[in-house]
């Protein structure tokens, strides 16, 4: 499936669509690898390219950018995304034990994606929501006073 | 303008929303639909209308009626009674007595709301609802009324310092980017705000955006720019969505964009986001990153006044700093100045976390002490159990122990107290808490996002992390606390900026407040908070334990063994220490040493 993310979606297609959004500039560089980023998942080899040329910036530049930041990733991701919060009202709250409850359910460790494609596991810093921690958001929804037992009620919501 | 015939308020507090406030709102509004009247009530989200001891509980508007303890399953028929028929539900109506309005600006009476006092009030997406709260007005005024440099000074004379973590004088800082000759010159609000257990930033920008849209105009016509950036971290994807619908709204009604106010000053913004990276919070990283470069620092000077985006002169403060200007602006600096200590003026917001009642956001004038604000204002410790630290500041910041209860909070007294104030974040810790473990933990966060540029922190705070690990592992050595003293030293001194030189900040507070126990874990191997795993064991109390075996059978790695109606046993080198059977055991028989 060279040259197709996410969905199906055609790389070339979503760069485009991306650098014609925001315009051709290298200040406009961290919306767009944000936007190819949602898009696709992550940012593969053959999408920094095509940036480098429409942006005429140096793959190596874009390559230092988006390794720099924690939400830009260069490795696929599985189909859903768990970013746990790590920070210290979590921390404080109990996060602990719900994050062995969770690496534990999926059997993975942070940053490590299930064999199965089907989850990644992440930590975030603070999502600023610290009033209902432990916190973790999957994909887009977030969920709070997160206990080790609801852990596993959670995830099997998602298919 | 839409008009509605009432207004609900839902409470959305922790507390509320443990008891499922979300769930609540929900079958109230699906309620509304059923029934037809989704376009004559508008519901809000807001905070504290009663004390949260009844919720979920919402707030109806102009009757002023106040209903508690409702379920999702109330919702028909509230709706049906209150709105339908126009009849009190006389049946959700407790007795205590909500929050009058005056009270709800300010919910216990240290508390004074400028900052956030629109926040749960208005529709942050209705820019009319800003404008009836007087919105605006203060740039009407200053466009028609003053010079720049008349702006400049009011700000001096308020005494507002910069509310991010520095301290710095706005107005100081405003009159350094008027100095310079340079064009063009660029207003940035930044709203990276990535300390944890800090979201005062997260609740205006998503609760009153435009009072952060109006304080960077009137910024902007003071320092002379026309061009200006919001720069929000990712993750706070409906900030950046209200602030959108903020700044597009402003613009049609021709308070941003060419000419503002028929005054022939011109000024546009742009809301930039992050993409995950706690050091852009700092500010010569936060303009590498608007760039397009990765986020990191530069030293300074030259400094942003100077030299700042896209090398320009630029003036860049805090979501904070520029929400107090309208209000500057339009009640005066002496008004201002007359809240606060000698040194700090005005107010300023803190998110309250960690192991207190009532979590969320205060806003006090500067001067409180710190008993004021853990015991008064946030209702005391959870479960009543004791105080012993509050962390300030943020990862930069430090640990206080109970000496410093009495400490009024402001500026210089936190920092000659060897914390610093930082963006606002209280994690307030009981007696449960190990400190190591904090230091630790604080570490682990630092080290992994120092942005690598600077050796002294890329390298000095994994060293420090690696002894701390160590330590609460329980294979500490006996010099280890001079050597983390010697590396926070260093570190302190050689690191690039401001994040690398406070990164140790936990590490030397703790070891100064806390230094027993680093030496317990060290020396005596024991973890007087029973935190670090490596260090503690359970234990089942010959006597009280009836042999039930409900412990034994909950044990995940089979460590307990005995013969039901005996005492059981715990075989310390199989336990992992997950405190299980210490929760499932119905007789307290298993304890912790």
């Amino acid at each position: 499936m060279a040259g197709n993310g996410k969905d199906g979606k055609v790389v070339a297609n979503v760069v485009k669509a991306a650098v014609d959004r925001y315009g051709a500039s290298q200040d406009e560089l961290i919306p767009i690898l944000n936007e190819v980023n949602r898009e696709i998942g992550y940012l593969p080899g053959e999408a920094l390219d095509e940036i480098s040329s429409l942006l005429r910036v140096p793959k190596s530049h874009l390559f230092s950018v988006a390794s720099f930041y924690r939400m830009l990733s260069t490795k696929p991701r599985g189909k859903h995304v768990i970013q746990f919060c790590e920070s210290a009202p979590c921390h404080v709250a109990g996060g602990r034990e719900v994050w062995i409850a969770v690496k534990d359910y999926l059997k993975i460790d942070e940053d490590q994606t299930t064999p199965d494609g089907k989850w990644t596991l992440l930590t975030t810093s603070c999502l600023g929501v610290c009033g209902v921690g432990p916190v973790m958001v999957i994909d887009d929804d977030i969920y709070g006073n997160v206990e080790p037992s609801q852990v596993p009620a959670i995830l099997e919501k998602y298919h | 303008m839409k008009y509605y015939r009432s207004h609900v308020l839902v409470c959305v507090d922790p507390e509320c929303l443990k008891k499922g406030a979300h769930d609540v709102m929900d079958a109230f509004q699906d309620e509304l639909v059923a029934q037809g009247l989704i376009d004559e009530v508008q519901v809000l989200e807001t905070s504290r209308i009663g004390g949260c001891d009844h919720g979920p509980e919402l707030m109806v508007y102009p009757e002023g009626v106040h209903y508690t303890n409702l379920t999702p399953d109330d919702m028909p028929f509230l709706v049906e009674e209150h709105f339908l028929k126009g009849r009190i539900a006389q049946k959700f109506v407790t007795e205590e007595k909500a929050f009058t309005d005056e009270e709800l600006s300010a919910p216990t009476a240290k508390e004074i709301r400028v900052v956030l006092r629109n926040c749960g009030k208005i529709d942050p997406e209705n820019i009319e609802d800003y404008i009836a709260e007087d919105g605006y007005q203060a740039l009407g005024k200053v466009l028609s009324e003053n010079t720049p440099e008349q702006v400049i000074e009011t700000v001096l004379n308020s005494g507002l310092k910069g509310r991010g973590g520095a301290g710095f004088p706005t107005g100081k800082k405003w009159e350094f980017c008027r100095a310079s000759k340079d064009t063009p010159k660029y207003v940035i609000c930044n709203a990276d705000e990535g300390d944890p257990g800090a979201f005062m930033n997260r609740r205006v920008l998503e609760g009153d955006p435009h009072s952060v849209i109006e304080g960077m105009i009137i910024a902007a016509y003071a320092i002379g720019s026309n061009q200006g950036y919001i720069y929000c971290r990712a993750e706070y994807p409906i900030a950046v969505k209200t602030l959108r619908i903020a700044i597009n709204q402003a613009r049609s009604m021709g308070l941003l964009g060419k000419n503002i106010l028929g005054s022939g000053f011109d000024f546009d913004l742009e809301v930039r986001m992050g993409a995950g990276a706690f050091v852009c919070g700092e500010e010569t990283a936060l303009m590498a990153s608007i760039e397009g470069n990765r986020g990191e620092p530069r030293p300074r000077p030259p400094f942003p006044a100077v030299k700042g985006l896209f090398a320009k002169p630029s003036n860049i403060n805090n979501v904070e700093t520029y929400a107090n200007i309208p209000q500057i602006i339009l009640r005066g600096a002496e008004w201002y100045a007359s809240m606060g200590t000698e040194k700090s003026k005005g107010t300023k917001t803190f998110a309250l976390a960690g192991d207190v009642k009532h979590t969320g956001l205060i806003e006090i004038p500067f001067g409180l002490t710190l008993r004021e604000i853990v015991y008064d204002v946030g209702g005391g410790i959870k479960d009543d159990k004791k105080f012993k630290a509050v962390q300030t500041g943020g990862p930069m910041g430090g640990c206080l122990p109970e000496a410093y209860l009495d400490l009024p909070v402001d500026y210089e007294a936190i920092t000659k107290a060897g914390s610093i104030m930082g963006s606002g974040g209280l994690v307030i810790m009981d007696e449960d808490t190990c400190m190591v473990d904090i230091a630790r933990f604080f570490m682990d966060f630092t080290q992994d996002e120092s942005c690598g540029k600077c050796t002294p922190c890329r390298v000095g705070t994994r060293r420090i992390l690696e002894i701390l690990e160590r330590i609460c592992a329980g294979k500490g050595k006996p010099d280890d606390i001079e050597t983390l003293e010697y590396l926070c030293a260093q570190i302190r001194e050689d690191s690039l900026c401001g994040l690398g030189q406070g990164s140790p900040n936990p590490v030397v507070t703790t070891l100064k407040h806390f230094r027993d126990e680093y030496e317990a874990h060290i020396f005596e191997k024991r973890c007087p908070a029973k935190v670090c795993k490596a260090l503690i064991r359970y234990e089942i109390i010959d006597g009280i334990c009836t042999g039930c075996t409900v412990c034994a059978r909950n044990c995940p790695v089979g460590a307990i063994s005995g013969e039901r109606r005996q005492t059981h046993v715990i075989d310390p080198d199989i336990c992992v220490r997950c405190g299980i059977c210490k929760q499932v055991c119905n007789f307290n028989a298993i304890v912790i040493n």
